[in-house]
């Protein structure tokens, strides 16, 4: 089985006056989420699509989805995720396991809610290179210099910038593995994790690489809203 | 849902912009596989149409000849996994008499309104047709541009008188090409001659039954009914040359695009009793009319693969620029490109 896993748990917002989260506000006609979710519901290889957010955010999340995706919501889950993104991963897993559904070929395509310009293409290539490989990557080259400096004052390093790529999402992983690594863990190194590639790494698994693109944008922002919003236009009927 | 349009926006610049496909109303979505680029692309894409046109098109997707595959259908028309052909036409309403194609309200893609260069395409499901998995799928990326010859030659059946021993085709390009194939099988008592420029394009023509060098024509080569298929400048020349060699009260089919007028010997189309009529586009039962020759002469689907040129993968928008400069560099054949963007 691959499942889609639509993480929505964020809580920075829009503005200081707006009351919801980012993933909520509305880009076109349509809050960003539910374009997400519509990607995923659109590409015909997901099996089932789980949507992670916080706990009293799941009843207005399973009325917004209703609302515009209609009988698109069969094989929709609204559930609770976790304190951070690792062990929101980890309840997916577990959720998944919970219904007798997890062995070693479950893949997880987990995507932020804030990246609703993914492709099919990316969406694709991320479950076929999941199948072959396990561990995936979704990345652009770097076009920045990235500079690395250990006490913020100073620079320690300058990395080449061919060989650097800025992450991005999917990231698809053989569920049941990842889990595996996850438990391997010392506290500290779970402490220190913001990337669930680097459970794998940590682990000694490959992880592979997709393209992503460089309008896979993370909507993290106003100015990423404003960026979204421009992106977004209607063609010329002439 | 979000959809990744690649719009021209300048000349050789293409650049991606974002629809929303609402996956609810009576519009299918199809993911294009193959997509085939056409001279009137070409034009956009160099930007040789007139400044006002470049103006008021663009930005604009591309294309208006490829195929795909269907991944939603709200009418449950299709299923998704269908190959489905798609038809650029679009009608906004129904006529009894008049073709859509001539409807002057109907849209046309990459003329119109955005054409195919699209992650998605979402049209009504009367806008497609279904593709058979076992017919070449490179060669079904430029089915629209059969259908117009089809179109032609139907129209031909309708309006020219019975006597069809010779009919002659003016033009060795691919317009040319496609329309001598669809005679040879659509009309297939008549005796098929080819009048072209380029001695390496005429000997494609192996189907016919005779090829002239237009600066070569013996002057009792005489032919019953005549296609022009060259279009542009050359359509005066050739227009000429085929009022001298048509027999009297013969057709003359006008199919080449030109973008400035064309002066005609009306002296002797007068004599002769002419018949002029211009073809243009195809509407979908001229689709309905290609597959269906697809799939009773499959030698039809192997000819076409000799005008198959370049094939591109096309995975970012420069792929989508490598494309369209290969295509300008070919002689005859068409550039198909592998959509996975």
């Amino acid at each position: 089985m691959v499942y889609g896993v639509i993480l929505a748990g964020g809580s920075r917002r829009a503005s200081e006056s707006s009351d919801e989260p980012m993933q909520y506000q509305v880009v076109g006609n349509k809050p960003i989420l539910v374009h997400t979710v519509e990607k995923f519901l659109l590409y015909g290889g997901i099996d089932q699509i789980l949507v992670l957010c916080q706990e009293d955010w799941i009843a207005p999340t399973k009325a917004l989805l209703q609302k515009h995706l209609g009988r698109g919501m069969e094989g929709i889950e609204v559930i609770q995720g976790g304190g951070t993104r690792n062990e929101t991963i980890m309840r997916v897993i577990d959720y998944i396991d919970g219904l007798g559904k997890l062995d070693d070929d479950t893949l997880v395509v987990t995507h932020d809610a804030l990246r609703p310009f993914v492709t099919r293409r990316i969406i694709e290539e991320n479950v076929a290179a999941g199948r072959k490989y396990g561990m995936v990557d979704t990345v652009i080259a770097a076009t920045d210099t990235l500079v690395f400096s250990q006490d913020g004052e100073n620079i320690g390093s300058v990395p080449d910038r061919a060989s650097m790529y800025q992450g991005q999402t999917p990231q698809t992983f053989r569920a049941k593995r990842l889990r595996e690594c996850y438990r391997q863990l010392t506290p500290e190194q779970r402490e220190i994790l913001t990337d669930a590639c680097k459970i794998c790494l940590l682990q000694g698994e490959e992880v592979h690489l997709v393209r992503g693109e460089v309008f896979n944008i993370k909507i993290t922002y106003p100015y990423d809203l404003q960026v979204a919003k421009s992106l977004l236009k209607a063609g010329k009927d002439s | 849902m979000l959809n990744a349009v690649y719009r021209l926006v300048a000349p050789r610049r293409f650049e991606v912009e974002f629809n929303d496909i609402n996956l609810f109303e009576e519009q299918m979505v199809v993911r294009p596989t193959h997509l085939s680029i056409c001279h009137a692309d070409q034009r956009y894409y160099q930007g040789l149409r007139p400044a006002e046109v470049m103006k008021q098109k663009l930005p604009m997707a591309l294309i208006h000849e490829g195929i795909g595959e269907v991944v939603h259908d709200p009418t449950g028309t299709y299923q998704p996994g269908d190959r489905v052909i798609m038809i650029p036409n679009t009608p906004v309403r129904q006529d009894d008499v008049i073709g859509e194609n001539y409807l002057r309200d109907s849209k046309f893609r990459a003329s119109g309104f955005d054409g195919f260069m699209q992650e998605h395409v979402a049209l009504k499901p009367d806008r497609v047709v279904p593709l058979a998995k076992d017919i070449d799928q490179v060669v079904a990326a430029f089915t629209e541009l059969v259908s117009v010859s089809v179109h032609g030659v139907r129209r031909f059946d309708k309006f020219a008188h019975s006597r069809r021993g010779v009919i002659g085709v003016w033009g060795d390009g691919n317009l040319g090409f496609l329309t001598a194939l669809c005679l040879r099988v659509m009309q297939p008592e008549s005796r098929l001659y080819i009048f072209g420029v380029d001695a390496g394009k005429l000997s494609q023509f192996s189907f016919a039954d005779a090829t002239f060098q237009v600066s070569d024509i013996p002057e009792d080569v005489l032919v019953d009914h005549a296609f022009e298929c060259v279009g542009g400048q050359a359509s005066q020349k050739a227009i000429d040359q085929m009022i001298d060699h048509v027999q009297p009260e013969g057709t003359l089919s006008l199919m080449g695009v030109s973008e400035y007028p064309v002066p005609i010997n009306t002296r002797m189309v007068l004599e002769k009793g002419l018949r002029f009529y211009g073809s243009s586009r195809s509407g979908r039962e001229d689709f309905l009319k290609t597959v269906e020759i697809y799939r009773e002469h499959p030698k039809v689907v192997r000819y076409l693969s000799n005008i198959v040129g370049a094939q591109v993968r096309v995975r970012s928008i420069e792929d989508m620029n490598k494309a369209f400069e290969m295509d300008i560099y070919k002689s005859i054949g068409k550039t198909i490109m592998f959509w996975e963007v």
